[in-house]
């Protein structure tokens, strides 16, 4: 209540002093979130991240190494350097590589993100887009590497919709079971994370359905047959080039946006979000919403999947499934995106740039060791999550800040007045 | 200590948010042992007034002088030591626990150790009960007991911090009139004992019964402070709106037509699966307001609940128009003519935190013209909006305002003209002036009004006698879940009252 009555500043009377408005009403998650992001414009989400990697530089300085110079190596790492003109020559070839790693780790950041964003839209947590990305990647693993022979573009296009089909179905599960019997999304998301790990390691693992046909001893998957992988358009495709797969997430993101404002569906949604009683008053049905969010969240991420293994894995190995932690990225991806389309995209850019400048390949060993880099992206991310928790206390800062100069201004002319 | 001293005065109170100005030099004054009424609309400044008091708001401007010492209050808890108590008009009580356990909460009595000493607390809280007739039982937890109990209990909380300056924040809002009459004796008692009350309230006919002076906020102004003796609610409504306001809506016979709504037998399950509605057989025909009368609680929210298809019926019919839609949904209901302004417009009636066009679209939204095949169409339910605030006079509005940004009045102007415009032949109002201010109610009763001239069936659910005098063609009385009785509008409150307390309940066995 006192969060709310620092941001809105309308002398509503319910709301100054009773809180009309939000005592009556359960404050649902969305609704503070909307809060949120009124509050502060796009300056809190830029001051979250710079808060996160200043402690982020702390705890580099408590290893005794140079925050400074570990940050410019990422910083080297992430190849964004190429979008500036005066990176010239090798310098630019090796940026250009590098940007191509770091935009393919952005791709189905972006995806995990709006799992998340789109869910949070309608008052839920998807706290599974882990499994929902890896069931989306078992599929199109599964389908990629069958049915050889096939023309190309329908092989793609086949795995694709496998993969968010696979996705929907397994996040659909989750919002099925709060529909029905109100099990809490967070809980029933978590478990089936769980599950769908435990799923991919049985199915590829030794003796597994799925294993592959060539080296009994590996855990691993067929590949992807060559037809129906996706093409490269930036850099050398033998060297793990960028694929065509960030324009389908960056319709992903039109697709979200869209849905979101300018379809029914992302109106009830919305509204579900906001206000669920308002939204059963004026007839929509609750329950059906939370199925249809939870499936829609779950085709995001299952499309995630799809693009990592059509795009540059071509298989999937066991240990990958259990390290991957792309699909848990994605919340802190949304929670620092807000929630909406554009900032999802700036949000999984930046986690996208650390994971690739944190990355054995990228970063400079004798600067930051990259094992200990990994985990400093792991830190900023948990850090992302807890600042956004604590939207209050960000915005206290900002208010602090803020209100500092404000009372300056309005000191002036109110002394002048007690002295005349 | 004479019975007259000043116990509190706020001298050129301002504060700011902004560019809005909440408080423009306000004065106020308050005597040991008088009722001194804060009476404005919402958003008048009588809150944040009150709120600085407590110590919520630090004022811009201006000074508190506490028995003629000037204070600064920055918090609460220096509110509390400087004997100044506030009652919310939200309860701030904890549900779970016992009444004593709530009262004594943060200043529990202790025995020579640490542990709490619960005799003693019950003995305080006893004592205090007893001394101005607050009756509660101190072992009853919150949740189990009435909220004109709980009223009591968060007036005993500031008696136990031994306030001598007591706020009550529109504190009859949420009680039956038999308990505020009852508030009103707890406040006699007080007064004599020399305790200082700031009434905060924008109901003229209760400052005229309690209230020894009544201060006039407007716009964050002070209008001015008028003793009881030679006001009326008319001269009281003029300061508080700024012009004469018309406290009876006028109105001609009904010309009525054929029945909008039936109910036959109609039988409701609560979520309890208790049957809340017990046999209910009604009409209203278009063009007159019928008012289902009752003490909250007999059915009322069932019973409106299954007419508008969010709520499943168990045996009946309710026929709209002649069409059956007994069960069959909210889309089918309205899709049949029923709108509903719904009882609670926070909870029910808006999403605060969309816009009002989005808010003006929620009945409609999934229709030709604001939408086509699932895509909706912005210019058109913008467009729409425009026409609608501009025929509502909502103020501060424009299509893409958020809903919280607007005065309670406003909000309901926003889900009056949404219902209407859906342009129904049943339009349901449950309880459509529920906590806003004189102009606001006026506007509300007129529409109502004018959409009863325009043959519609208004189906009115009121706990107001008032306004179910003023509207209403005919009055039904609720009882438990049954109809016990029909009245014409010049009932008095008396007989009203007794059947809707199940005085007659026996002649309709």
């Amino acid at each position: 209540m006192s969060d709310r009555r620092d941001q809105v500043d309308e002398p509503v009377e319910g709301a100054t002093l009773a809180g009309e408005s939000t005592a009556e009403v359960a404050v649902t998650p969305a609704a503070r979130m909307a809060a949120y992001i009124r509050g502060g414009g796009v300056v809190v989400p830029v001051l979250t991240a710079v808060l996160a990697f200043l402690m982020g530089g702390v705890a580099v300085l408590l290893v005794g190494k140079n925050p400074i110079s570990t940050y410019e190596a990422i910083w080297e790492g992430t190849g964004l350097q190429w979008l500036f003109p005066w990176t010239t020559g090798e310098d630019r070839e090796l940026a250009a590589v590098n940007l191509q790693q770091t935009l393919i780790i952005t791709t189905p950041l972006i995806l995990t993100g709006l799992a998340v964003a789109f869910a949070f839209r309608a008052g839920l947590f998807n706290i599974g887009g882990q499994g929902q990305y890896i069931v989306g990647s078992i599929a199109a693993v599964w389908v990629g590497s069958e049915f050889a022979g096939m023309n190309g573009f329908l092989h793609i296009v086949l795995a694709i919709l496998a993969a968010c089909v696979a996705g929907a179905f397994w996040a659909g599960i989750a919002g099925g079971l709060k529909a029905t019997v109100g099990a809490n999304e967070v809980v029933s998301t978590i478990m089936l994370n769980y599950t769908a790990i435990y799923l991919g390691l049985y199915l590829f693992g030794l003796g597994g359905p799925l294993q592959n046909d060539r080296e009994a001893t590996l855990p691993v998957s067929n590949d992807v047959v060559e037809a129906a992988r996706l093409p490269v358009f930036w850099g050398e495709p033998l060297l793990q080039g960028l694929h065509i797969g960030l324009f389908i997430a960056l319709v992903a993101v039109v697709g979200f946006w869209f849905l979101l404002n300018r379809s029914t569906t992302g109106y009830e949604v919305r509204a579900v979000g906001l206000n669920p009683e308002a939204a059963r008053y004026s007839g929509m049905s609750v329950s059906k919403n939370y199925v249809l969010v939870m499936a829609v969240c779950g085709l995001f991420a299952g499309l995630a999947g799809a693009l990592d293994v059509l795009g540059w894995q071509f298989r999937i190995a066991t240990n990958d499934i259990e390290i991957n932690q792309l699909g848990f990225i994605g919340i802190a991806v949304a929670l620092l995106g807000r929630n909406t389309a554009i900032g999802t995209v700036a949000a999984a850019l930046l986690f996208g740039a650390l994971l690739s400048g944190t990355s054995q390949r990228n970063l400079d060993p004798t600067v930051f060791e990259p094992e200990l880099a990994k985990n400093l992206t792991f830190i900023l991310q948990g850090l992302v999550v807890l600042l956004v928790s604590a939207d209050v206390l960000v915005l206290r800062l900002l208010r602090r800040g803020r209100g500092i100069f404000s009372r300056g201004r309005r000191r002036g002319p109110a002394a002048e007045e007690a002295s005349t | 200590m004479s019975a007259d001293a000043t116990a509190l005065e706020l001298r050129g109170i301002t504060k700011r948010f902004g560019p809005v100005v909440a408080n423009d030099r306000v004065d106020f004054d308050l005597r040991r042992g008088e009722v001194h009424a804060l009476l404005g609309e919402n958003g008048a400044g009588k809150s944040t007034l009150m709120s600085i008091l407590y110590g919520l708001y630090h004022p811009d401007e201006g000074e508190i002088r506490v028995d003629g010492e000037p204070v600064k209050i920055d918090s609460p808890s220096r509110a509390i030591e400087l004997g100044i108590g506030m009652v919310h008009q939200h309860f701030m009580l904890v549900p779970v626990m016992s009444v004593t356990e709530n009262i004594v909460l943060g200043e529990e009595p202790r025995t020579n150790g640490r542990l709490l000493d619960v005799r003693e607390g019950a003995r305080r809280v006893k004592d205090l009960s007893e001394r101005y007739g607050l009756a509660v039982d101190p072992d009853a937890k919150i949740e189990d007991v009435t909220v004109g109990q709980q009223q009591r209990v968060e007036i005993l909380k500031t008696l136990y911090r031994e306030a001598r300056v007591l706020v009550l924040d529109e504190p009859t809002a949420v009680l039956t009139a038999q308990e505020a009459g009852e508030l009103f004796e707890v406040l006699n008692a007080l007064k004599q004992d020399g305790v200082a009350i700031v009434f905060i309230s924008h109901k003229l006919g209760e400052v005229l019964e309690i209230a020894d002076r009544v201060t006039v906020l407007r716009r964050g102004r002070r209008i001015d402070t008028v003793p009881k003796e030679g006001s009326t609610e008319e001269s009281l409504a003029r300061l508080m709106v700024g012009r004469d306001v018309l406290l009876q809506v006028e109105k001609k016979e009904p010309s009525t037509g054929a029945a909008a709504l039936e109910l036959d037998d109609l039988r409701v399950l609560d979520d309890r699966e208790l049957e809340a509605v017990r046999g209910v057989s009604l009409q209203v025909r278009g063009g007159e307001i019928v008012a289902l009368a009752g003490v909250d609680g007999n059915g009322q929210h069932e019973l409106v609940e299954a007419i508008s298809g969010l709520r499943n019926i168990q045996s009946g019919s309710i026929r709209i128009d002649g069409r059956e839609v007994g069960g069959t949904g909210v889309r089918a209901s309205s899709d049949a003519g029923v709108a509903h302004i719904p009882e609670d417009r926070h909870l029910r009636g808006l999403v605060l935190d969309f816009t009002l066009a989005e808010n003006l679209a929620l009945r409609e939204y999934y229709k030709p013209p604001l939408s086509r095949r699932g895509v909706l169409n912005k210019r058109r339910i913008n467009a729409r909006a425009r026409e609608l605030l501009h025929e509502y006079d909502v103020r501060g509005g424009s299509p893409g305002a958020l809903a919280s940004s607007l005065s309670g009045g406003n909000q309901q102007k926003v889900a009056v003209a949404r219902e209407i415009a859906s342009n129904p032949r049943l339009l349901i109002a449950h309880q459509p002036t529920r906590g806003l201010d004189v102009g606001a109610i006026e506007f509300v009763h007129r529409r109502l009004i004018a959409e009863r001239d325009a043959g519609r069936g208004i189906l009115l659910v009121s706990l107001e006698f008032e306004e179910v005098r003023a509207l209403a063609d005919r009055i039904l009385a609720i009882y438990e879940g049954e109809i016990v009785g029909e009245f014409p509008p010049d009932v008095s409150e008396e007989e009203l009252g007794f059947a809707m307390t199940g005085g007659g309940a026996g002649t309709s066995e």
